[in-house]
């Protein structure tokens, strides 16, 4: 279905040139209702933009560009020799969220991150969601995130798990389902934030005419949350932001969230472990480290308990830790609970513990482990998506309907070799929202994830980074996919 | 409170900078004593280039652009501008919490336009301007950490690489042009080009008149307490921030840093030009130069690789 520009405006103008290529096909669009006409709250951006020129909007995304290169917002690709540093692509296109639509989400998101960290304790402790058999024993168990050491391990306040980055998904029926519920070094928000700033700088007009929810309270936010679960005998803690170093992908983030939080920003070898006490060391000599916001896997964190071959964590963290002497967010352990096969049984967690139904559904996913459920998949490869649970960045994904007959027959061989290392779930039609792409506007799908705070209740920044699948019909969001973001808009009431 | 790990970046930052700052500078000095070489002379002459630069003369070339690439582009040349330039980047991209982000934009500005320039070409024609660009770059960078970080102990750290560099710099220039059997002619043009070398031909004209004299140049360009490119003032801020850095940590006044630099400034406070070139000017400015050198040591064992079992508590 073509886009229907209203009557009055459907005169030949160089300006409806901009959206020529666009089309509303049946997917929900972010912009426009599927008649083609913008929605309410779409339409003082959509006017701009049609008062705006090719040229304008090609300036300003000049400017917003320059601005991520010397401000040096970049990311580091694997497996990737020359320039290795790139800008993550910005689209010049603000999305917007109204404020009911956002209280939902921030009311199923909460719902959610509390069930998952009573689901942490519970699994770490007495094990009653597996007594009474609502999650597979063996499920838990054989996830690779596991970690046995932390069995008994009390954590202050019990917060596992404080800091999400949930990837939601809005469906054709304009409902938002989390596809993700990323529960370990979730990266991104510093994004979010840069791209508000930049936002800000290149369509300053624009929010004259949005009441636009501030965002860049988050630093503060996140160091408010750091700060509920330190020692509890620590008058004045001492918080470091531990990196894994420049050669990180989210390197740059690691080193925007210690600013904005006034903290040092540590690595592994920055820290030693004394008597199970954790230390830096600075000119001054050596000073004691109480909280850990670590951006670094579990594996690598402590080479004496986990990968022994890691040169990025603390000999003796772990004990340091269990004695109750330094903090970790998020705790080790949590990425148990955003292995892909766990997350089928999330909406029963949310009624287990809470005795609530689920806000915010799920997609429906098929448990490779289980004979029928593959047996179903194996036949609809064409169609589904299949995933290796513990991987994330779009890594080690089969998407059907874009995939050879060579590639399902790999996937194939892989399931059948180890069921329980895959899940599958049909193939979304999620949303698309206009960009700015090559002189034009298009519509491109992309996907929502918010940062939920986890420190003495749950706090969520009003905002999120949208992720975008540049390439046409893509249905991959990630950065290391050739994935881009934009600016995201919670509207205040 | 100061990482060990980043009070070293902070300090390499300011010396990869200041030596990207004295290479552009010698560079641009040369090029320009070349357009009043003797037509007659084949091409150019960038040995004595080279000597300044303590790098090898068998290796300059003879053509401007071999030369400019060889000093400025050639990341794997280590003194380079662009090894430098990346370095300094490089440590700052470790340190990005600690210093502001102006000063990160800056320098990571510079290393952009370098880059560009090296892509697009357009400097080969006029490679003045190239020059000028790096040497803008890194002052626009100092300005910038001085009004826009917080003069506290990192601050101190890049004073100290900044002005360590500096000395060591600044005396093994004098060092080439004043020891006997140097290569150089004691031709006008080329005491001319030492001032300039240091950005000192105003300042010296504006304290001795245009009467250049070798020992009046050797004078200015070490013992001058005003001027800041002179090995005396570099030496005293060097002193103020070994000082700085002592007090900030509650190390204790008079430890082996803080005397190494006491003693170098004072011996530049209290020379005397006749004496330091009737002796052997060599040895003297050598000496200057091996100061620096533990002083960087000196620094580097009390504060930054110190041994874990002497600061573990009791």
């Amino acid at each position: 279905m073509a886009l229907v520009v209203p009557s009055k405006l459907s005169s030949p103008s160089p300006f409806s040139a901009l959206f020529s290529r666009y089309d509303v096909n049946g997917t929900y669009d972010e912009m426009f209702d599927a008649a083609g006409r913008p929605r309410s709250y779409c339409r003082p951006l959509f006017e701009d933009l049609r008062a705006a020129s090719h040229a304008e909007l090609r300036q300003r995304q000049l400017e917003a560009d320059k601005a991520f290169l010397t401000q040096g917002i970049t990311f580091t690709v694997y497996g990737d020799e020359e320039g290795t540093e790139r800008i993550f692509p910005f689209d010049l296109l603000p999305r917007i969220v109204t404020a009911a639509e956002w209280r939902t989400l921030e009311r199923g998101l909460t719902q959610r991150l509390t069930a998952i960290n009573l689901f942490l304790k519970d699994v770490y402790h007495d094990g009653r969601i597996l007594a009474e058999g609502v999650v597979p024993r063996d499920l838990v168990q054989s996830c690779r995130h596991y970690r046995r050491e932390m069995r008994g391990v009390h954590l202050h306040r019990d917060i596992y798990v404080s800091v999400a980055g949930t990837d939601l998904l809005r469906l054709e029926d304009g409902r938002f389902v989390v596809l993700e519920d990323n529960l370990r070094v979730p990266s991104g928000v510093s994004y979010m934030l840069a791209n508000r700033e930049v936002t800000r700088r290149v369509f300053p007009a624009l929010f004259d005419r949005y009441r636009v929810a501030p965002i860049a309270q988050y630093g503060q936010m996140l160091l408010a949350t750091l700060r509920a679960q330190a020692p509890p005998n620590v008058s004045d803690p001492t918080f470091v932001v531990l990196t894994p170093g420049v050669g990180n992908s989210a390197y740059f983030e690691h080193a925007f969230l210690a600013r904005e939080m006034g903290v040092a920003l540590v690595e592994g070898r920055d820290l030693l472990v004394h008597d199970n006490v954790v230390y830096m060391r600075t000119t001054a000599g050596l000073r004691r480290v109480d909280v850990i916001y670590r951006r670094v896997d579990d594996d690598f964190l402590d080479p004496l308990a986990f990968r022994t071959d890691s040169h990025l964590g603390v000999a003796g963290l772990l004990n340091a830790y269990r004695a109750g002497n330094v903090s970790i967010a998020n705790a080790i352990g949590t990425g148990l609970a955003d292995d892909k096969a766990l997350y089928a049984y999330i909406p029963a967690i949310i009624r287990f513990y809470l005795s609530e139904e689920p806000i915010l559904s799920n997609v429906e996913t098929y448990l490779l482990a289980n004979a029928s459920e593959r047996q179903h998949v194996l036949e609809h490869l064409d169609s589904l998506v299949v995933k290796a649970v513990g991987e994330s960045g779009g890594y080690g994904m089969l998407i059907g309907p874009h995939s050879t007959s060579a590639e399902r027959a790999d996937f194939k061989a892989k399931i059948l070799a180890d069921p329980r290392n895959f899940i599958a779930q049909p193939t979304l039609s999620f949303s698309r929202s206009p960009c700015f792409i090559d002189g034009a506007i298009e519509p491109r799908h992309v996907d929502l994830r918010p940062y939920v705070l986890f420190g003495d209740r749950v706090t969520i920044v009003p905002g999120g980074l949208t992720r975008v699948a540049l390439r046409r019909g893509s249905l991959v969001v990630n950065s290391s996919q050739g994935g881009g973001s934009k600016d995201t808009w919670i509207l205040e009431e | 409170m100061l990482l060990s790990r980043v009070a070293d970046a902070l300090y390499w930052i300011s010396r990869y900078l200041e030596r990207a700052e004295h290479t552009a500078r010698l560079i641009d000095v040369r090029l320009d004593l070349g357009l009043d070489r003797r037509t007659d002379s084949d091409g150019w002459d960038f040995e004595r280039l080279y000597d300044t630069l303590r790098l090898s003369s068998a290796d300059a070339p003879s053509s401007p652009a071999a030369m400019i690439d060889a000093l400025v582009f050639n990341g794997s040349t280590r003194s380079s501008v662009a090894a430098c330039v990346t370095a300094a980047r490089e440590n700052a991209r470790q340190v990005r919490e600690e210093i502001s982000s102006d000063m990160w934009e800056q320098i990571n500005a510079l290393f952009l336009r370098l880059n560009q320039a090296r892509a697009d070409g357009t400097w080969s024609a006029r490679p003045h301007y190239l020059a000028r660009m790096i040497i803008e770059g890194v002052h626009l960078f100092e300005g910038i950490t001085d009004a826009t970080m917080g003069h506290g102990e990192g601050w101190q750290y890049l004073q100290a690489g900044r002005f360590l560099e500096r000395a060591e710099a600044g005396a093994s220039l004098v060092d080439l042009y004043f020891t006997e059997g140097s290569i150089l002619p004691p031709a006008h043009l080329e005491w001319v080009g030492l001032l300039r070398s240091c950005s000192a031909l105003e300042a010296y004209c504006r304290c001795y008149t245009a009467d250049f004299r070798p020992p009046r140049i050797a004078e200015f360009l070490l013992l001058n307490a005003e001027f800041p490119r002179s090995v005396r003032f570099a030496a005293a801020r060097v002193e103020s921030a070994v000082r700085a850095i002592a007090q900030l940590t509650g190390h204790g006044a008079g430890g082996r840093a803080e005397r190494l630099a006491g003693r170098l400034h004072a011996s530049l406070d209290y020379g005397q030009v006749d004496e330091i070139l009737s002796d052997d000017p060599h040895v003297y400015l050598d000496g200057i130069s091996r100061y620096c050198g533990q002083i960087h040591t000196a620094l580097y064992q009390t504060y930054l690789t110190y041994s874990i079992e002497a600061a573990l508590p009791a």
